[in-house]
């Protein structure tokens, strides 16, 4: 592989590129699906290639091949080069890189047992299982289950020297059983919905989720759920379960901190953000016992947004985003960092595959742990709702007004959980919402959700993102805006 | 998360794609017969290795992609690559395998993992043999000035789009792309289906401080849009996005361009899908014959309408048909995959995706059917409402009365005594779908129509009474 990363290099240098970068990525992926009894979808692929990246006259180019000859790669690294001066026609100023230093290195994430080295029957059998289980309840019209499991190796390759090859294993599952009854649909998912939980881990990850073990309470919830009073609409005091409050962040800090979208450069599709420069170190963002940092580092644990080295080559770092409520920083890269100040890149520029440009994207933008015990929070709260699993999210283009539904609530009163509540939602502004945050669960509570399916881009690309959280309770908050009909 | 999650998806299961040739295009895309030379080498594999039904599906893509943001090129990007992907199937027993790799020891082993899958697995009674060879509708949607677009030819048309954004000191964003895909499925019952397609996509925003407005077109040829005229209406309506006062939340009667129908009613695509009727995850499970919006809607897919692009042929290599769905107001049939169809005692509409999956089958060629007014008479019949010209981010609340919620975005105008009279904040909106098309007061000309969730489709601008917004954001 170095030899095809060298070569295009070569030819791209030879072409007139100032600076090149090269990846050549080999991915590789399991999916298996069970509905009501039966598999689904029961598949594998692999896709190998290159993406050469090119600065010439100033302005940026990028192709792609899968033809893997000498030929076909400096084929491709013309190709930038011509594109490069394409994009030359319409530039405002010259592409400027904040300096990095070089590396050679290869690093694996972790992984325990390769998932794909476990034999698919003991999978299939496993979500059959499950399925039969669900499916064991009364009331129950919809079995669904599903496994993931990635392994991506990429070279990294670029004209300051660096030679880095990266192995990242993520593996992933979910189960959900749904309910149809007098004119409503009901489901539950476990331990997420839209695909379950995902990490950087082999199939240690499945068997310590025991997918059999929560079968018969996710399946016997969602029947419960027909039956239970609706979610008022009020304003009131919530506390959010880890799952719903990491797709929180995701949505309502993880994107805005994404310095393209600040500048503009995601305006006619993702979005732009209301984080504008100005807002650095004097935005209160949330209240002061929130702290929000965006860590790549293996340190912080295995998840979607952990790797050694970005897709630029840059090592992975701990980003300070929120420091004691304040807004303390945005996640950038080479060509941004100076913009704010910064003199090298927060190393968050990742690639979906070897076809695709990398991008300025969300490593684990997890909200540090607070001080409270679950069952203490629970006891302390004397009216509020508490909130979890995902069912619908939706977030303005400056990913200020957002609304969030879950598939479950129950109400609390007098410091105790006093019965379930279906169709919950809550709406707000960002930064009001952050700044009512007045409690935060410890460390004993928290979870590194990992979120698979991030789209951004054009065209588009989906990546894996980690987002920590432990349980977090929010005053007056508006809740039952969904379902209203003010 | 972003709502293109959606969309992607779609594009997947739908497999169009895109590309781009000319000076700085790279490499040439492969010929019918090389596609066929593949196919052929690895159903010749399949039957050497005595695997009793083989399916394959190759398909190569050659796009490229200028991307544009405060007034210059900031990423510029080409992409060529083949996928081969293999289905076999033995005693009852199914599994797919799919690789990027075309040599014979790489085809061999996607054959021999295809077969151990679906060996790994309980035996499906109710799996059905392949098709055999079948007739397929010629359409022509591969158009040569469309795959031989360059770099240079979108660029040069980007920094006029620039240039007008520079002049009127504003700044423009968004994307030109160009390209095609070409793909043939195969079996070793003698089905052999190919089709190839060419698209061009330009999509413009343009800012005017803080206010902002966005066209978009996508067509086959890219002849049949203007990117310079799609940036002059984006650049007039956010000069008059400017401004914007806050409204209350409530209900309005709203004009919708026909990119926010498009994003709204893209949403209902699965619902006509047999399987999720069977599964009853569907909104229209236990709507059959009722009528489920008004009288002004009529609802078809129709993969032959000019305005459509997509294979005349689905995942299995059913020849597509045109099905009437929603008939004044009615709902009248449903799409079915070849195995639905058996459950349900019909005959498939070649809708199906491909096998195995979960999902089934679904309309991809909705075409809405419309009327005669124009959005500009919409306004004049208005004393008191919103003209709407896309949606944003937008997710289903509740499915069985389809509540949708999401947001407005890129100019949103008041409309008082038959005028527009200004630009109003955004809104989020919470409104049922089913609701929402019982209380269509007018229909524009149905058309091929482009928004960012939905996958393209044909569908009217229409003016709604009684559209709920529930809250309203800062901007």
């Amino acid at each position: 592989m170095w030899d095809y990363c060298g070569h295009s290099l070569d030819v791209a240098r030879l072409r007139g590129a100032t600076y090149a970068d090269v990846r050549v990525m080999h991915l590789r992926q399991r999916d298996l699906t069970t509905k009501n009894g039966k598999v689904g979808t029961l598949g594998q692929s692999e896709s190998i290639g290159l993406g050469i990246r090119v600065v010439v006259h100033g302005a940026w180019g990028f192709a792609s091949t899968d033809l893997l000859t000498r030929e076909g790669v400096a084929a491709c690294a013309a190709q930038a080069v011509a594109i490069g001066k394409a994009s030359a026609l319409a530039k405002k100023e010259n592409v400027r890189l904040a300096p990095e230093g070089s590396y050679v290195d290869s690093w694996q994430g972790p992984c325990r047992k390769d998932p794909f080295e476990i034999p698919v029957e003991s999978q299939i059998a496993l979500l059959l299982a499950v399925d039969e289980c669900m499916r064991k309840v009364k009331g129950v019209t919809l079995s669904e289950t599903d496994m993931q499991f990635r392994k991506v190796d990429s070279w990294f390759a670029s004209t300051e020297g660096s030679k880095i090859h990266q192995r990242r294993v993520i593996s992933g599952c979910g189960i959900g059983a749904t309910s149809f009854r007098d004119d409503a649909i009901q489901k539950r998912s476990y331990p997420n919905s839209f695909g379950g939980q995902y990490m950087l881990a082999g199939y240690e990850l499945i068997e310590s989720l025991d997918l059999l073990g929560n079968a018969p309470r996710v399946a016997e919830e969602v029947v419960a759920l027909h039956s239970a009073a609706a979610c008022p609409q009020k304003t009131g005091t919530l506390i959010l379960g880890g799952s719903q409050l990491g797709l929180q962040i995701h949505e309502s800090v993880g994107h805005p901190i994404e310095l393209d979208r600040v500048l503009g450069q995601e305006a006619n599709f993702a979005g732009t953000s209301f984080l504008t420069l100005d807002k650095l170190n004097v935005l209160w963002y949330g209240s002061p016992i929130v702290n929000v940092v965006a860590d790549a580092r293996i340190v912080h644990g295995p998840s979607l947004g952990t790797f050694a080295y970005d897709d630029e080559g840059v090592p992975a770092q701990c980003t300070d985003i929120i420091k004691n409520g304040e807004f303390r920083g945005y996640l950038s890269s080479r060509e941004t960092a100076h913009l704010v100040g910064l003199n090298r890149s927060g190393g968050t520029m990742r690639t979906e595959s070897w076809n695709r440009l990398p991008m300025i994207r969300m490593t684990n933008v997890s909200l540090l742990p607070g001080e409270w015990n679950f069952d203490n929070l629970i006891a302390d709260t004397q009216d509020g709702i508490l909130m979890d699993t995902n069912r619908s999210w939706s977030i303005d283009d400056r990913r200020y007004q957002f609304q969030f539904s879950t598939e479950i609530a129950w109400e609390i009163k007098g410091g105790k959980i006093v019965r379930m509540l279906k169709n919950p939602s809550y709406s707000g502004i960002t930064t009001e919402f952050w700044n009512s945050c007045d409690a935060i669960c410890d460390a004993k509570h928290w979870t590194l959700w990992g979120t698979p399916n991030c789209g951004k881009g054009q065209p588009m690309q989906t990546m894996g993102t980690g987002h920590g959280t432990s349980p977090a309770r929010f005053r007056n908050i508006k809740f039952g805006a969904a379902f209203s009909d003010e | 998360m972003s709502p293109a999650k959606t969309k992607r998806t779609i594009e997947n299961l739908r497999q169009k794609n895109v590309t781009s040739r000319g000076p700085s295009a790279g490499p040439q895309v492969r010929s019918e017969r090389e596609l066929r030379a593949i196919a052929d080498r690895v159903l010749r594999l399949a039957k050497s290795r005595r695997i009793p039904e083989t399916e394959v599906h190759v398909e190569e893509i050659v796009s490229a992609l200028t991307r544009f943001a405060g007034n210059a090129i900031h990423q510029h990007v080409a992409e060529q690559g083949i996928t081969v992907s293999v289905r076999t199937v033995a005693d009852g027993r199914t599994a797919r395998v799919t690789t990027n790799r075309v040599d014979e020891d790489s085809l061999c082993a996607a054959l021999e993992d295809s077969r151990s899958l679906a060996a790994s697995q309980p035996k499906d009674p109710q799996l059905l043999p392949m098709l055999s060879s079948q007739k397929y509708r010629r359409v022509n949607r591969y158009i040569p000035v469309t795959a031989s677009l360059s770099a240079e030819d979108r660029a040069r048309a980007v920094k006029r789009v620039c240039d007008l954004a520079d002049k009127r000191g504003q700044v423009s964003a968004g994307i030109f792309e160009s390209g095609q895909a070409h793909s043939l499925l195969a079996n070793s019952r003698g089905l052999l289906a190919g089709y190839r397609q060419t698209q061009a996509e330009f999509s413009v925003t343009f800012q005017q401080g803080s206010a902002a407005s966005w066209a978009k077109a996508n067509d086959a040829d890219v002849r049949n849009f203007d990117p310079q005229k799609l940036a002059r209406i984006a650049s007039d309506k956010a000069i008059r996005a400017q401004n914007p006062v806050e409204l209350p939340a409530g209900h309005y009667s709203v004009i919708l361009e026909p990119a926010a129908v498009l994003d709204l009613v893209g949403f209902l695509f699965y619902d006509f899908a047999a399987t999720a009727v069977e599964d009853k995850r569907s909104c229209f499970a236990g709507r059959m014959g009722k009528r489920v919006f008004g009288k002004n809607i009529s609802i078809r897919d129709d993969a032959y309408h000019p305005g459509q692009l997509g294979a005349p042929f689905d995942g299995e290599g059913g020849p597509r048909q045109r099905v009437s769905l929603v008939d004044k107001g009615v709902l009248r049939n449903l799409v079915y995959s070849r195995r639905s169809a058996k459950v349900a005692g019909t005959k498939p509409t070649g809708h199906g995706f491909a096998l195995p999956n979960e999902y089934g089958e679904a309309p991809m060629n909705l075409v809405v059917e419309g009327g005669t007014s124009s959005i500009e008479e919409m306004i004049a019949s208005t004393d008191r409402g919103l003209l709407v010209t896309r949606l944003w981010y937008i997710r289903e609340v509740e499915p069985y009365e389809k509540i949708m919620t999401g947001m407005t975005r890129d100019g949103l105008f008041l409309v008082e005594r038959g005028e527009v009279t200004g630009s109003v904040r955004n809104f989020r909106f919470n409104q049922s779908v089913l609701e929402m098309l019982k209380n269509v007061e007018l229909l524009g000309e149905t058309r091929r129509s482009s928004g960012e969730e939905a996958f393209e489709m044909v569908v009217p601008p229409m003016k709604i009474g009684n559209f709920h917004f529930s809250e309203a954001t800062k901007f």
